[in-house]
């Protein structure tokens, strides 16, 4: 039963972290019917931003906590300005062109980006500092879970209450909901459709970032490549709960995280990344819409 | 010229880059030695290099406008240089005859390291052509193209070292197991749309690379299949040197073979439903075109030629394993047949050109190679989406059917 608990909650902590990488998938592909391929990228980037400035902090001497905040600050304004210079330069100019192109021209932005990152900084493998510390009455159960996931599952479950409220009742919430459904008339009611797409890219690589410093502290090392396996198995999650809708993201992540841990917990390990792109595949064969997806039927 | 707004523009783009690139490219910690070093020099190419550049990048956006606007105005139908190049029988019989002397001649002339630079090269050619059937022609975005080229390297690998099965026996056998594994993956998948079955192919290219590395017993894991013969040549012992020149002859007929189908498909019916697939898919459906037949015929012939290629890259390099076969060598591919022009054979030639034999050159820069293949990518379909050669469809020439018509 304990081996079980501690598959579960493990389960839970993947499932966060693909949650708030998955987000911004969805929410992209939710306005713009846009793989962005280079989602992943941008987590890795702001991950190397938390790491970096953790870095020259802590080698000032500064406490860990002010760290921990001035880190994460960074690692979102960076991740937020990356995003929304990466729409501006790779997506933007192709909102009219076909869609194959712009899939095209975001695996091109993603491999600018791994490799501008490796040239930049370095191929290894760097140790991220331990930001979160673990807290003494958390002692009795450190066996099950740790401080770490814990903080991770809070602060998951609270970028999603807020991003809830954000894209329910505020203004530019609704503005995104409407640009999802209907662009052209969106424009015409006077919605400024390019500022609600940036702002779709700010928020979803913010909450990417979030991931990327969460994550990095947990597993204790990054490296350029990070990105792309979680980049890939977020998409998985956004597809399996139906790509475009936020609740289905976050319960295809769930999912995702908990089927991963309980097979790897019980079955085996060797097939852990096999097991995603399997998972993937059958759920677009058989349900390609998703959980909570709704089927489109093609209009000419 | 460049105005006052201009330069100010500029200089905002040049400070905006200089401060998103500021922690990565200045600052590199030393974990290790806890030292920080800072790269202040970094900071100032980026300032002056994205100052250039976007006015380099304001220049092309422009010349777009405008030239999307005259191809709205006119109505005569333009003739690409490619095109030109294809039909002009002046120009391009001597060009082709200068192409072989010099094809045949490389060999001789330059050294073994070039020779097999070049054969490189060629399979580079052959691999963008076959993923250009699926890419440019049915407009399928394959992302896992090299699955099919590790199973045609696979399948001579392991057929050799278990059978001793030889490299003419495997050639076919590779292409129709490459074939057979299209059809086998691309059934189910094919009723996706666009975008989700490149990710699913994507998908399906990382499965078989992961299988190769985890599964010791049948693929030898990660330390890959050594010693695999090179192509036999009617059982005469070869050096090394003729070796290569050997194959660097069979990877030119190969090249010309493809070259020979694919340009008979293109003007086929198949190739035709193709390309009105790649424009409209319902349209083409009402005109009673069998979508998934039709779809699994561009997938099933490309994934021949990443067999056929695996073979012949399998007896090349006499060694594979499951590192050769990742997903950016997929995207490599994609990148030869995107820069040259989606569904040109030109193009792919150019592109593979261009993409393989530049990086081998410039040796001094060639870490920089995946980081210009994705500037490259973005470049291309920004600016030029349909590649440095594009191809215009053959227009139906009411003159000339007329024409015979009288004289008949």
């Amino acid at each position: 039963m304990e081996y079980f608990l501690e598959l579960f909650l493990g389960g839970l902590t993947r499932g966060s972290i693909y949650a708030l990488i998955a987000l911004g998938y969805t929410m992209v592909y939710g306005i713009v019917q846009l793989i962005n391929f280079a989602h992943g990228e941008i987590y890795m980037i702001g991950a190397f931003t938390a790491l970096i400035v953790a870095s020259v902090l802590t080698l000032l001497g500064w406490p860990t906590l002010a760290i921990l905040a001035i880190a994460s600050f960074a690692a979102v304004l960076y991740s937020s300005c990356y995003g929304w210079t990466l729409e501006k330069i790779a997506y933007k100019p192709l909102r009219k062109a076909p869609r194959l192109s712009a899939l095209i021209s975001a695996i091109g932005m993603s491999l600018f980006l791994q490799n501008y990152v490796l040239l930049a900084q370095t191929s290894d493998f760097l140790p991220f500092p331990a930001l979160i510390q673990d807290w003494e009455w958390m002692e009795p159960w450190a066996h099950i879970i740790g401080t770490p996931e814990i903080v991770i599952i809070l602060v998951t479950t609270t970028v999603m209450v807020c991003l809830t409220f954000l894209i329910k009742y505020t203004r530019i919430g609704k503005a995104m909901r409407a640009t999802a459904q209907d662009k052209d008339m969106v424009m015409l009611v006077g919605i400024n459709v390019n500022q609600v797409i940036s702002f779709t890219f700010i928020v979803g690589s913010a909450t990417a970032a979030i991931g990327g410093v969460l994550i990095a502290s947990h597993i204790g090392q990054i490296n350029f490549y990070i990105g792309f396996i979680a980049g890939i198995k977020a998409f998985v999650a956004a597809v399996l709960g139906g790509i475009g809708s936020i609740p289905g993201a976050v319960l295809g992540s769930l999912v995702l995280g908990w089927t991963e841990s309980f097979f790897t917990g019980y079955i085996s390990s060797d097939y852990e990344d096999v097991f995603a792109f399997v998972f993937l595949v059958l759920i677009l064969i058989f349900r390609p819409a998703g959980i909570l997806g709704r089927s489109e039927t093609q209009k000419v | 010229m460049a105005t006052l707004d201009e330069i100010k523009k500029s200089a905002l783009a040049s400070l905006w880059f200089m401060f998103l690139t500021f922690p990565i490219m200045v600052i590199r910690v030393n974990t290790v030695e806890n030292e920080i070093e800072w790269r202040w020099t970094n900071l100032l190419f980026i300032g002056i290099g994205s100052f250039i550049l976007s006015f380099v990048w304001r220049y092309m956006i422009k010349r777009k406008e405008i030239g999307a606007k005259e191809a709205d105005e006119s109505t005569d139908i333009k003739v690409s240089l490619g095109q030109r190049l294809q039909e002009d029988r002046r120009i391009y019989m001597p060009a082709l005859v200068f192409i072989s002397i010099c094809a045949i001649a490389f060999p001789f002339v330059f050294s073994m390291y070039q020779t097999n630079i070049m054969i490189t090269a060629l399979m580079y050619v052959i691999l963008g052509l076959g993923l250009n059937i699926v890419v440019g022609l049915a407009g399928l975005l394959d992302l896992g193209y090299v699955a099919f080229y590790a199973v045609g390297a696979y399948s001579y690998a392991l057929l050799n070292y278990h059978w001793g099965l030889g490299f003419w026996t495997v050639l076919p056998i590779g292409a129709a197991l490459g074939a057979l594994t299209g059809i086998i993956l691309g059934f189910p998948v094919l009723r996706l749309r666009g975008d989700y079955l490149a990710i699913v192919t994507l998908g399906f290219g990382e499965i078989i690379r992961l299988i190769l590395e985890n599964w010791n017993a049948f693929s030898f894991g990660p330390s890959g299949i050594a010693n695999i013969p090179r192509p036999g040549l009617f059982g005469i012992e070869l050096s090394l040197h003729q070796n290569i020149i050997y194959l660097y002859f069979l990877m030119i007929a190969l090249t010309i073979f493809t070259i020979f189908v694919v340009n008979r498909l293109q003007a086929s019916r198949i190739g035709r439903a193709w390309i009105a697939l790649r424009e409209d898919e319902i349209a083409c459906q009402a005109m009673g075109v069998d979508k998934t037949k039709t779809k699994l015929t561009a997938f099933a012939l490309g994934a021949t030629w990443a067999g056929m290629g695996g073979v012949v890259f399998a007896a090349k390099t006499t060694f594979i394993n499951p590192a050769s076969f990742t997903i950016w060598e997929s995207i490599i591919i994609l990148c030869v047949v995107v820069l040259g022009g989606m569904g040109s054979i030109i193009g792919v030639i150019f592109g593979a050109g261009f993409l393989i034999l530049l990086p081998e050159y410039l040796r001094a820069v060639s870490e920089y190679r995946m980081l210009v293949f994705g500037a490259v990518l973005v470049a291309m379909m920004v600016f030029r989406p349909g590649g440095l050669i594009s191809t215009s469809r053959s227009p139906y020439e009411f003159e000339k059917a007329e024409n015979s018509k009288r004289n008949a």
